[in-house]
Order: C-alpha cells, then sequence, then structure tokens
C-alpha cells in the first residue's frame, strides 16, 4: 500500500507546532500501525531528519503507552490500541491524520508524545486499597460471589491509555477515575475507604483540569478495553453519597 | 574472587525463618535516615518501592515509561503460582519449591526457590487484600488453573491479564506511598550508570528523557528492578523499550553477570510475518490447558497446506500428529516451555511447519469446543482470541492458531547472593534482573510469583540487614565519583551523537538480534557460537563508525534513547555467547546440539557444569572472567527429566 | 469553603445541579402537556381556562412555579458554567474528529439545542405567560365566575403559520434534548441499573416523542379548527 500521512510535529511544548505530510510505501497490509510509523521514521532517519516521536512500549495492547489520535478516532478505527490496529484496516491511496491526544491536562512533549501523569496522580489520590505488606488476611478468608469478581475485573483492565478523555468532546477523564473507584467500591477489600476515595480522587480529577462528563457515551464507545460507563454512574452514586455522609465538612 | 552465596545454615524448611532472625533490624525510627534508589517500576521494582517506604525508608522511584504502571510486567498473561493448595490436589511448598528446581533443570539454588515457595503464599493474600481482582469460582473462593512442569493447579488467574493486575496492584501502593511523600516518583528517567564510593553502591546517574538532564542522585543502597534482556534477540516478546542497560552498567562497575545464556524461547507465540516485524506477540501458557499442538503427519501435507491448497481443517485425524501428546503422554501439551519449544523447532526443521515460512505449527481447539462448548472457550481465553484475531486477521474459533517459539524471558542476570544482594556491597537486583530462582527454565506463572516475592517478602528484610550496618551520613552528590560518573555519561551521549553514521539504530539491533536467534537461540553449537562472536565483535564496531544518531541530548530523543541501549545489547550479546561457548552441555533452554540424549532431550552435564557462571567484566574488549558458584544440592537427587 | 459549595462546585456536583433541575423540568413538562390536552377539549375552552385560572391562583402551584423558575435558570446558569468550562478543557481542537461515529449528534450539542429552546422559551412566555400575568386579558365567565380568556388568545396566536411552524420546530428541538437529556439524568444521579436501565431508556425515549408531539399538535389542532 501507499499512503499519505498528515502528522502533528511539535518540538516541544512550548513550540506551537503544525502539520507535516509525509508519503510512505510499499506497506504491508500485515504490518501494525506502528510499525508502518517505524517504517516512515527508518525513512526519515536516512534522509537525516528527526524521526516523528510517539510514545509506545509493549506492543501488545496491555501497557497503555501508546495513543495516537488517528483519522478523528483515538487508537483509529477500530475499537483497540494503536499497536494492536493493523494496516489492513486502511486502504491504499488513503490520507491518514495523525494527531496526539488533545487536553488541558495531557500536554503535548513533543510530537504526537503527552504527558499523562495527571492519571497518576489521580490514583495517589486514592486509587488503592491503604494495606501494607504483610499482615494481612488469607486470600480466601472474604468469599467474593464470582459476578462481583468478574464485574470488579472489568473495571480494572483499565490500561490507562486516556482515549477517554481523547475522546470526549469534553477531555473528561470521568471514565478513568470511575473504572478505579467501581473496581474498589465493588470489592469488600475497597470498602473501608469508600467514601474518602471518592471524594479524593473526584477532587483531584477536577483539580488536573479534565472536563466534565456530558453522558455522551464517546469514552466507553473508543475504550480499547471496553470499559463500561455503568461505572461512571457508580462512581456518581458514590460521590453523592459519600459527600452527604461523610464526615469532612 | 570468592562467591559467597551466604545461603543460611539449617535444614532448607527452616533457613528462611533462622535467617530473618539472625539479620539485623534498623530501629523504627531510624528508618527514615536511609535513603534506597529503586529502578524500575515493575512487580519487583514497585512492590520494592512500596513496601520499604511503608517500613519508613525514603525511597526514589525511577522508570523510563511515563508512568510506573506501564512496566512491562503489565503483560503477563496466564497467572501467578503459589502453594496454597486450595484445589486439595496434594499441593505443598514443598512440591512447589521441587518442581520450580526440576523445572528450572536443576541449575538453580535450593535455599532461594524454596524460599520462593514458602513466600508464594503471602504473595496471593497480599493482592487480594489490595483489592486485585482474581477469577473466583462461583461459591466466592479463588479459582486455580494448571500450567506447564506441574501436575496440580497452583495458578492464580485475572482472566488473561494477570500481570496487568497484580502490577495495578503494586503500582496502587506504590502511588499510596507517593501520596504519603515516602517515595519521590521520577517517571521517563534513564538510569545510566551507577556511582560506587568505596566499594559501596552509592548512587545512580540518570538522563531525564524529556530534557535530557544528566542528574546524579545517591542514597544507602540502590536496587534495580530492570527486568530481562530479551531484547537482545530484536524480536521478542519484551516490550519495546526492555533493555539491559542498568544491569549492564552495573555489571561494568564490578557486578558479575550470571548465567547470561539461559534464555526462555516461550512456545506459544504469534509466528512472525514478516520484515516488518518489530515485536512478538505471546499467546499465554494457559492455552495449552485446552489447545492442542499438532502438525501435519507428513511433510507433503504440509507443503500443500503452505501455497494453500489445502486448510487446517481439511486434514484429516489420521493425517494430524499431535508430537507432544506423542512423545510426553503423561504432561502431553503441558510440558515445560523449553521442551514444548524444542519439539516445535524439530517438527518445523522437519519441513513439517504450517504457514508461508514453514516456522509454525497449530494450537488447536476445535476438540475443546467440541467438548465444553465455545462459549466456555471465550469466557476462559475471549481477550486472548480477540488479540490473536487482531494480529492475525483468522478467527481462531473456526481456524486453530499458528504459533512459533519466541524469545520470552532470561533466566540469567546479575549474580546475587541470598540478600539478592550482588558483589557490590548496597546494590541489589530483584525479579528478571537477577538470575536466582528459576535455574535454566523457568516455568510459567513463575516469574510474577518471583517478582513480588523478591519485593514485597525478601528485599524489606534483607535491605535492612545492611543499612543497620551503614552510617546515616549519605554520600554527597558533589562527590568526585558522581562527578566523573556524570562526565563519562555526557562524553558517551557526545560520542553517540557526533559518530558520522549512515545507518539507523535499528539497523544494527535487527543484525544483532539475527545472529543471537540463528546461533545463541534455541539450538546451539560450538562452530555456530564462535562464528556469532566474531559477527558480533564486527558488528560492534560498525555500530562505533557507522550509527547515526540523529537530534542533540536536550531534548525527547528516542533515537538517542535506543542507541544507548542498543550499544550495551550488543556487549551483552558477546558475552552471552562466551556463556554458553563455555557450558559444556545442555539444560532447560540452553539447549547445545553437541549434547543431547538419544531422545533429543537435553543432556546435563551434573559433575562438570553444576554451577552458577558468574561474569566479571575486566575491561573494555577483554575477555571477561569466569566465576563459578558451585550448585549444592543437598534436598532434591539430580535426574534426568523426564515428562514422558 | 463549606462541603455544599465545594460540592458544587465540583464537575459532578455541577453535574448533579444540571440532573435535577433537568428532571423537575421533565416533571414540569409532563404537567403542562397534560393541563394543556384540555385545549382539545370541544368546549370553546371553558376547561382550559377554568385550568389556567387554577395554575396561577392556587398557592401550591405557586410553590411550584417558582421551583420551575428556578429550575430554568439554574439549568441554564449551571450549563453556561459547565460549558464554559469544558472548552477549557480542550484548548486545543483536533484538525480531524470523526466524534458522529462514537456518540450521538444530540448529546454533543445539548448546548446549541437548549440554546434554541431558551429563544423558543422566552417568545412563549412572553406570549402566553407575561400577558397571562401582566397583560391586557379579555375576560370571559362560566357560572357566574370571572375567568381570563387565555384560550382565546392561544386561538388568536395560532392563526399565525410562522408561530405554528416556529412551535412545531422548537418542540422537534425539545425532542432531541430531551432523548439525551432524560436517560443521561439518571446516569449522572447514578442511577443506572441492569434491570432498570433500559426501562428508563425506553421511557426516555418515548417520553421525548409523546410530550414535544403533544405539544406540537396543539397549535396545529388549532390552525385547523380555526380554518375550518
Amino acid at each position: 500500500m501507499n499512503l499519505t500521512l498528515n502528522i502533528w510535529r511539535q518540538k516541544n511544548n512550548v513550540d506551537k507546532g503544525g502539520f507535516r505530510e509525509y508519503k510512505v510505501s510499499d506497506i504491508s497490509k500485515d504490518m501494525s500501525f506502528l510499525e508502518m510509523l517505524d517504517v516512515l521514521n527508518e525513512q526519515l532517519a536516512e534522509k537525516g531528519e528527526d524521526p516523528v516521536h510517539f510514545d509506545h512500549d509493549c506492543r501488545e495492547g496491555i501497557c497503555g503507552m501508546c495513543s495516537l489520535y488517528i483519522n478523528g478516532k483515538p487508537h483509529g478505527p477500530l475499537q483497540t490500541t494503536t499497536c494492536q490496529l493493523h494496516m489492513r484496516s486502511f486502504k491504499d491511496g488513503e490520507t491518514i491524520t495523525i494527531e496526539p491526544w488533545r487536553a488541558k491536562a495531557f500536554p503535548v512533549m513533543k510530537d504526537l508524545v503527552v504527558d499523562r501523569s495527571a492519571f497518576d496522580r489521580i490514583i495517589q489520590a486514592g486509587g488503592y486499597v491503604s494495606v501494607n505488606t504483610g499482615g494481612v488476611p488469607d486470600a480466601n478468608e472474604i468469599p467474593i460471589p464470582k459476578r462481583i469478581a468478574d464485574e470488579a475485573f472489568d473495571a480494572a483492565t483499565c490500561i490507562g491509555c486516556g482515549a477517554c478523555v481523547a475522546a470526549c468532546k469534553n477531555a473528561s477523564a470521568m471514565l478513568f477515575t470511575s473504572a478505579k473507584v467501581s473496581q474498589l467500591a465493588m470489592l469488600p477489600q475497597g470498602q473501608v475507604e469508600r467514601k474518602e476515595r471518592a471524594e479524593k480522587m473526584i477532587a483531584q480529577m477536577d483539580a488536573e483540569g479534565f472536563g466534565a462528563c456530558t453522558n455522551t457515551g464517546a469514552c466507553e464507545a473508543e475504550c480499547p478495553k471496553g470499559i463500561s460507563i455503568t461505572n461512571i454512574a457508580r462512581m456518581n452514586r458514590e460521590y453523592f453519597s459519600a459527600v452527604v455522609s461523610s464526615e469532612n465538612v | 574472587m570468592i562467591l559467597d552465596s551466604k545461603i543460611p545454615e539449617g535444614p532448607l524448611a527452616e533457613k528462611w525463618s533462622r535467617h530473618k532472625f539472625n539479620i539485623k533490624l534498623v530501629n523504627p525510627a531510624n528508618k527514615r535516615k536511609y535513603d534506597v534508589i529503586v529502578v524500575g517500576t515493575g512487580l519487583a521494582g514497585a512492590s520494592a518501592a512500596a513496601s520499604l517506604a511503608e517500613l519508613g525508608y525514603n525511597v526514589k522511584a525511577f522508570c523510563f515509561q511515563d508512568s510506573p504502571r506501564r512496566a512491562h510486567s503489565i503483560a503477563a498473561q496466564g497467572g501467578i503460582n503459589a502453594a496454597k493448595n486450595y484445589q486439595n490436589d496434594g499441593d505443598s511448598v514443598y512440591r512447589l519449591f521441587y518442581d520450580t528446581i526440576k523445572g528450572g533443570d536443576y541449575r538453580a539454588r535450593e535455599a532461594n526457590v524454596y524460599r520462593l515457595a514458602e513466600v508464594s503464599v503471602n504473595i496471593i493474600d497480599q493482592c487480594v487484600a489490595q483489592g486485585v481482582p482474581f477469577a473466583r469460582e462461583y461459591g466466592g473462593l479463588l479459582a486455580n488453573r494448571s500450567f506447564g512442569g506441574a501436575q496440580v493447579s497452583r495458578t492464580f488467574y485475572a482472566r488473561g491479564q494477570t500481570g496487568q493486575q497484580l502490577l495495578l496492584g503494586a503500582y496502587s501502593a506504590l502511588s499510596r506511598q507517593v501520596a504519603n511523600g515516602k517515595v519521590k516518583l521520577y517517571p521517563r528517567t534513564e538510569m545510566m550508570d551507577v556511582v560506587v564510593v568505596d566499594g559501596k553502591a552509592s548512587g545512580i546517574v540518570t538522563r531525564n528523557l524529556i530534557t535530557g538532564a544528566i542528574e546524579s542522585h545517591s542514597a544507602h543502597a540502590v536496587l534495580l528492578c530492570t527486568g530481562g534482556y530479551g531484547n537482545v534477540f530484536f524480536l521478542s516478546t519484551n516490550a519495546m523499550g526492555s533493555n539491559v542497560t542498568a544491569a549492564w552498567r552495573a555489571h561494568k562497575r564490578g557486578a558479575l553477570m550470571a548465567n547470561p545464556c539461559f534464555t526462555q524461547i516461550h512456545p506459544t507465540c504469534i509466528p512472525v510475518s514478516g520484515d516488518h516485524q518489530s515485536k512478538l506477540t505471546l499467546m499465554s501458557e494457559s492455552l495449552r490447558n485446552d489447545g492442542r499442538v499438532w502438525v501435519p503427519a507428513t511433510k507433503e501435507i504440509s507443503e500443500k497446506l503452505r501455497k494453500g491448497e489445502i486448510t487446517a481443517n481439511d486434514i484429516k485425524e489420521e493425517d494430524r500428529d499431535y508430537f507432544l501428546e506423542r512423545k510426553y503422554p503423561s504432561f502431553g501439551n503441558l510440558v515445560p516451555r523449553d521442551v514444548a519449544s524444542r519439539n516445535a523447532k524439530y517438527v518445523c526443521d522437519e519441513g513439517r511447519g504450517v504457514n508461508e515460512t514453514g516456522e509454525a505449527v497449530f494450537l488447536d481447539f476445535r476438540d475443546a469446543i467440541k467438548r465444553d462448548t465455545e462459549e466456555l472457550i471465550r469466557a476462559k481465553y475471549g481477550n486472548l482470541f480477540d488479540m490473536y484475531q487482531q494480529i492475525t486477521g483468522e478467527n481462531p474459533y473456526k481456524v486453530p492458531m499458528k504459533i512459533y517459539p519466541a524469545v520470552h524471558y532470561t533466566m540469567g542476570g546479575l549474580w546475587v547472593d541470598y540478600n539478592l544482594m550482588t558483589n557490590i556491597p548496597g546494590l541489589y537486583a530483584l525479579g528478571e534482573a537477577n538470575f536466582s530462582d528459576h535455574g535454566a527454565n523457568r516455568l510459567g506463572a513463575s516469574a510474577l510469583m518471583q517478582g513480588l516475592a523478591d519485593g514485597y517478602f525478601v528485599i524489606p528484610y534483607t535491605v535492612g540487614d545492611y543499612l543497620a550496618q551503614t552510617p546515616y551520613a549519605k554520600i554527597d552528590t558533589d562527590h568526585p565519583e558522581f562527578q566523573k560518573a556524570e562526565q563519562e555519561v555526557k562524553d558517551r551521549i557526545s560520542k553517540l551523537l557526533d559518530i558520522p553514521g549512515e545507518k539507523t539504530v535499528d539497523y544494527f539491533h535487527k543484525r544483532l538480534g539475527k545472529i543471537m536467534w540463528d546461533y545463541c537461540g534455541m539450538a546451539r553449537t560450538e562452530e555456530g557460537l564462535k562464528k556469532a562472536k566474531s559477527m558480533i565483535k564486527e558488528l560492534k564496531t560498525e555500530f562505533w563508525s557507522n550509527v547515526n544518531v540523529l537530534g542533540g541530548n536536550e531534548e525527547l530523543n528516542q533515537s538517542l534513547e535506543k542507541a544507548h541501549r542498543v550499544a550495551d545489547f550488543l556487549e551483552l550479546g558477546e558475552l552471552m555467547i562466551d556463556d554458553a561457548l563455555n557450558r559444556n552441555e545442555s539444560c532447560g533452554g540452553h539447549f547445545r546440539e553437541e549434547y543431547q540424549t538419544p531422545e533429543g532431550e537435553a543432556l546435563r552435564d551434573d559433575e562438570n557444569f553444576a554451577y552458577v557462571s558468574a561474569w566479571q567484566y575486566v575491561g573494555e574488549d577483554e575477555e571477561e572472567v569466569l566465576h563459578k558458584e558451585p550448585l549444592v544440592f543437598e534436598n532434591v537427587k539430580l535426574t534426568q527429566r523426564s515428562y514422558k | 469553603m463549606s462541603w455544599v459549595s465545594k460540592t458544587l462546585n465540583s464537575t459532578l456536583g455541577r453535574k448533579l445541579m444540571m440532573a435535577l433541575t433537568g428532571l423537575f423540568l421533565i416533571i414540569f413538562l409532563l404537567g403542562h402537556v397534560s393541563g394543556n390536552t384540555l385545549l382539545f377539549k370541544n368546549d370553546g375552552g371553558e376547561a382550559f381556562n377554568i385550568y389556567a385560572k387554577f395554575m396561577t391562583t392556587n398557592p401550591a402551584v405557586k410553590i411550584l412555579s417558582y421551583l420551575t423558575y428556578i429550575s430554568v435558570i439554574a439549568h441554564v446558569v449551571y450549563s453556561i458554567i459547565l460549558t464554559k468550562y469544558n472548552k477549557s478543557a480542550r484548548p486545543v481542537a483536533y484538525a480531524n474528529s470523526k466524534a458522529s461515529t462514537n456518540s450521538s449528534w444530540n448529546s454533543r450539542n445539548m448546548g446549541i439545542l437548549g440554546t434554541i429552546i431558551l429563544i423558543f422559551l422566552a417568545v412563549h412566555l412572553q406570549g402566553f405567560w407575561y400577558k397571562m400575568h401582566w397583560g391586557d386579558m379579555p375576560v370571559v365567565s362560566y357560572g357566574g365566575e370571572q375567568y381570563k380568556d387565555l384560550y382565546t388568545i392561544v386561538n388568536f396566536a395560532f392563526q399565525s403559520e410562522l408561530l405554528v411552524a416556529l412551535y412545531v420546530v422548537a418542540m422537534g428541538f425539545l425532542g432531541l434534548h430531551l432523548s439525551h437529556g432524560f436517560q443521561s439524568a439518571f446516569q449522572t444521579l447514578g442511577l443506572n441499573h441492569v434491570k432498570y436501565s433500559p426501562a428508563i431508556q425506553k421511557l426516555g425515549l418515548a417520553f421525548s416523542i409523546i410530550v414535544p408531539a403533544l405539544f406540537a399538535s396543539m397549535p396545529i389542532y388549532i390552525y385547523f379548527i380555526n380554518m375550518n
């Protein structure tokens, strides 16, 4: 296949940046999208041009490091991560526009690389069970109904890639935050800090500058792990019941 | 040099308890006077950083990824072993110990492995308490599955994403300590060197991957939790960023590298589809619980298959060779990884491979679907099947998967004693970065176990023993050794950037990978290894004169990052070959064609090679010096491994 | 900041206000539409005028009407705050965005729909509500009691094709607004359940079709009866 790539280039986080057009040829449909970009970068490097910088690591759809807004959609046309997107999803001769995630809370560092440390800070605000290593009860001491464990697992599969923020018209991080709040709200181990957690994580989410939720469902539709917006409803419930009943005045 | 493994006295089952009692403690109020650096935030690093911070030490945690949650432990699929015996099927700490020693083809330390089995049960408790959603039975208790190399069900799992769930558990504990101010996090920061002052590890030099700033960090102890070096093969199941740099720099500062040639080739990976391939994707070993491995019985049928004249489903039952079930009736498809991989290679070498390249075998779920329904198979492996379909474009519910072995894990690593300390005092290595527990072959679901055992339950004790004997005063980063190390890092960067070369870093990496795979992969020969050694030497020279590293230092520069890593891989590759050449026997993942039984199984030489090879770096372009730590087996009897 | 103002200033608190006021307005619409069906009663407007008087004089209804005013104002004010806030969360827009592939048009354009409805509301209130309260109104008497003759005003107004068209089009927009807003309010309140959510969604869809359709049929009905 031959393709035209329209890629956002930006030197660093203060540079204004802009689109540049590149051509790549002889792309195999079995290549992953990132391998196609590797081809472009080899091409650029041979010409002595700075390669296009993009985040990627595991290339098997689980680390959440890869991003890219491809042809108007986060992670491209399929509901998967960019590293799992293959060129068979594109047509010969197509023009592909590649942009970084766009959100105030995800500043662009270079080209297509953004800073997602805001997500880490949301987790640091309360996305954990406060147990120290050692001295915990036997793993089978508290039975957890399979349905609940499975549902908690579904929420826990979030890879923190930020596609939900990228997809949302408000750059809201509700799906990300709610996945963690939900996981721990459902499990017995999460009960002790349940209220505190919801209040703190949402306060941090707001402090990072993510937008509010308009319930468009775009996040769920684009989430490579298929995290459901029922988690958002659950988080809202958790939050409202926490603020009215907690003792944090 | 005498290698003191510091294995405690006493009977095997009491060693760890006795040791815990005998080692020195740091008073709770004094712990805040000690700083510990943790490099890497995978299972070992995150769990160690969190646990040490909980105890009161000041921790600095470094990772090259943009978040600690992205460390490659996240990609582990199948599960984590623990001797809980929840299934009432005869498991015990001793059995897990025995299986692991045997699985490792008797090239691991008994005491370390026993301790690993002992603390395995605590790991599961810890993870459940953190809110890790393991798979459960309808009654609400934890579920288990079987894994290769064991005849009990002791593997805990969270669908096909166990590594992810465990890492997120450790990451959450780490995040909590970041919030508490006990851990300072340095993401997008790469360790460039270890600083050794008066023979003790005193800190590290790092490069900020965004700004290029070279910085020094001093501490009382340094923990390297930086994973394995499978990417020396270019194509592996490791993440693109996985590298040997931290371990290698430590090695060049005097830390010994142990058993570097012990590489695990995982049997169930998606085969290479072309030259463009940047990495290989694993299909969890758990698939071998239900999938049956086969190739056509004859070369002729395979040829038809490759030409596309027939499809897998056209091949009649009697024309299928379920070669693992045939050769190993008692373990069948669940033989250990090295055995499964080697047999896949044999049948493909015979011309019975099933894809265009001839390097693939089938992993077929037809019978499992018939037996258990598609729905049940989907519930067990749905995400893996989806992944397979996305990558290959084929539907594994309808046609058998094609798989082929690929580099997956490195059992070798920095030499450590029982306390996980390298031969440099104050420098520790945890998880895949050390060599200690898996011998010559790692059993499935044991990597997660080891990473977390080291981080949660071993290092919090053993690092205290060292710190208790260390003065509070810390070496300042103004110390000349820090200055010197920083300057060396800067010089090396300038040197890389200044090479007026023409070839990209990947060009060299791919060539290195090919040499390693061809000559130091699944099967090795003396002749091939010697040839590979000279090829690597040439490649290294060419790299340092003809590589083209673009951009500058003071910016986000992915070419420069890669160049550093590949430069280290080139040196490591040579050492791996030295190690493979030295080991004139076959064991586990190290298969020397000269040493095999008449049935083609690995032929160990316990009389001459029951030792750990620990290599010492003595200088640029000089042959490394081999030190041997004899392996003493007091509890298990060394036998020819048999899975028949 | 007290916990109340802190909560109301959080993104979730603001959403809560949108949901609560929205739901209240949905209830209002239900009352409004059921009362107004009296327009279809072929009695020369008697039942409708009696109902109109009740609605403007009954003390309980008065309280409800003040709540409605507050809801409208709060719904508008919070939506402006949220829209501004949401815009600021993405300072650089995408050059190429295919939002239509992951979400419905109306869910993404509630602000625009709301603005149109607000403009309609101004016209609507000025035409009837303002007149009823403070305007110069014809009077009729039923059974010796005096009533403002809102029916005649309505009858007169909907002889204009333009106004009828405006009402019909506006109800279309209201329908779109409701079709997202109804279920969205439940989602925001966290009232999401495998058993009930599908029913809520169906109810919301039915509501967003039936209520605006009923409203729209009123001017059309009146237009046509006057034509004959």
